[in-house]
């Protein structure tokens, strides 16, 4: 039973502290669409994706009014589409555009899953993918991307790598007029996860069932503010204090995603324990770290605080949830989190120190606007370090970078709503190239042979 | 079902009897009520049970949002579930 002192917290966290479930995402296998051509088989995953996901949206919603918690996304995710494409992947694009207009048709904002698994080598059918990602991310309004170019187990596919910074760099410039908004769309990934319900990098793995609903908690908020209470506590207790947070706020996105699985015909997957922010105010992971003691996040000790409230995050959403996967832990989103922008903004957090961060926390560098005229072999050697930090470290890594066209540092990107704004960040201007170009493999680290 | 009814706001004369009788009229059962301060606020929570209602748990919810208004509260209908959960291991 509870007290009705709990019932006032629960209340607080959700009107004051913007307690939420971030997402309900569904995932849906694609498997069984593949037909004889591109055409029959886009029909087929439209067909499939509306029929599957058609209870999604409302159920959501009915759910959200019986908790009384907001549900703030409901989102899809797919069998990487090259995979159902591979037949025919100049055409992949038709499947695409399929699978946008099941979005809208939806009414969800973002589907992902327009994805492809090189970690290991690129495929002929891959490479074809691949080179089909810009024109479709600037065609559609909803489709996320994303691209697997490394994983501890294999190494990391260096020719992938290479692709992959000049398809960032075409996303850009063919969504110009948005300053760039397709690279918000499109993640590159090392150790990507198959149950991740957050965009832009869900996709619905081949190892998972046929339809799974994942569902991402937040609620940078209310750690915050547990955090005020005790402004002079150790970080023994303030860790503590975290971590019993993290339990209530994952046992809400366990209540509604076995009930939303249960609704919806699906099989409950797992709760992604995350502190994902917003651009609002009171919603931001940075400033967790500040009331932690930081003056401003991206000083020094900004690494270790966040070593701390990723690894709190997990253990009290562990004990919360019978099922724990997808990215779980605090992200450091630069443009979705109103700490982030005012501290880059300020010239406060470099990109450096957001590399260092991503090897403590459960993302990468994410939303992080670059000046446009970075070269494709500069945004290459951005995700090769990135992918090496997760292949050593064992942990999933993400280069989502927005090379913003026609913008240099000091000038501001802004794509609204959830994706907020940032200032355009400066990178380092020596030359990786010769290093990209060599192409090939990075072998696995010795410590990936566990056999 | 099991459910919980918040009523916030500043404090004044029949709120309990307003809650009350709205609950009562839709065949709602009050099985427990307590009061606090919360802040220079005045809560009040119930326990009910909305089984017997004939009216359906959204509905039941939006009618109630919608008579807090006009009283100046506000008022929250909740499935019990969601505080069993955040707050018993």
């Amino acid at each position: 039973m509870f007290s009705k002192f709990d019932v006032i917290e629960t209340i607080e966290m959700i009107e004051k502290e913007h307690l939420d479930i971030r997402t309900v995402t569904m995932g849906v296998s694609l498997l069984s669409c593949v037909r004889a051509t591109a055409k029959e088989t886009a029909k087929a995953v439209y067909d499939l994706v509306c029929r599957k996901a058609e209870r999604l949206v409302p159920t959501a919603d009915a759910l959200s009014g019986e908790y009384g918690i907001p549900i703030v996304n409901k989102r899809v995710s797919v069998t990487p589409v090259s995979l159902i494409t591979a037949a025919f992947p100049q055409q992949s694009a038709l499947v695409g555009a399929a699978l946008d207009k099941a979005a809208a048709e939806l009414g969800i904002d973002f589907l992902g899953g327009y994805s492809a698994l090189v970690h290991k080598g690129t495929a002929d059918y891959e490479e074809a993918f691949l080179a089909t990602i810009p024109e479709v991310l600037a065609s559609t309004k909803r489709l996320c991307s994303s691209v697997n170019v490394g994983s501890s187990k294999s190494g990391i596919n260096m020719d992938a790598v290479r692709a992959m910074g000049e398809i960032v760099l075409k996303t850009a410039q063919l969504t110009k007029e948005k300053d760039g908004l397709g690279c918000a769309k499109l993640v590159v990934f090392c150790n990507a996860v198959e149950d991740n319900p957050f965009m832009a990098g869900a996709f619905h793995g081949v190892g998972e069932a046929d339809t799974v609903i994942n569902v991402g908690v937040s609620g940078p908020g209310v750690v915050q503010h547990a955090l005020k209470f005790i402004p002079d506590a150790d970080l023994t207790d303030a860790a503590e204090l975290i971590k019993r947070t993290a339990f209530k706020i994952t046992r809400a996105g366990q209540l509604v995603a076995k009930e939303a699985a249960k609704r919806l015909g699906a099989r409950f997957g797992i709760v992604d324990l995350s502190l994902a922010p917003t651009p609002a105010r009171g919603d931001s992971v940075a400033h967790i770290l500040e009331e932690l003691g930081l003056e401003v996040v991206g000083c020094h000790g900004t690494t270790a605080a966040l070593a701390m409230l990723n690894d709190a995050v997990k253990k009290g959403g562990v004990m919360a949830s019978s099922r724990v996967g997808g990215l779980s832990g605090a992200f450091i989103p630069v443009s979705e989190d109103i700490g982030m922008i005012e501290s880059a903004t300020a010239g406060k957090i470099s990109i450096d120190k957001l590399e260092a961060m991503t090897c403590v926390c459960s993302v990468g560098l994410d939303m992080i606007a670059i000046p446009g005229d970075t070269p494709a072999s500069t945004i290459s050697a951005i995700i090769a370090d990135e992918a090496a930090i997760g292949m050593v470290n064992n942990k999933t890594t993400a280069v989502r970078v927005i090379p913003a066209p026609g913008k240099q540092v000091g000038d501001e990107v802004s794509f609204g709503g959830l994706l907020g704004r940032a200032p355009v960040m400066p990178v380092h201007t020596g030359d990786a190239g010769k290093f990209i170009r060599r192409g090939g493999l990075i072998p696995a680290p010795i410590h990936s042979f566990k056999n | 079902m099991r459910a919980v009814v918040t009523v916030t706001g500043s404090d004044r004369r029949g709120i309990i009897a307003r809650v009350s009788g709205f609950l009562f009229e839709r065949n709602v059962n009050i099985e427990d009520i307590s009061q606090t301060i919360l802040g220079d606020q005045f809560a009040m929570i119930m326990m009910v049970d909305t089984s017997e209602s004939q009216v359906e748990f959204a509905q039941l919810a939006k009618e109630l949002s919608e008579m807090g208004e006009k009283i100046g509260m506000t008022v929250r209908l909740q499935h019990a579930d969601i505080f069993d959960a955040m707050h018993n291991v």
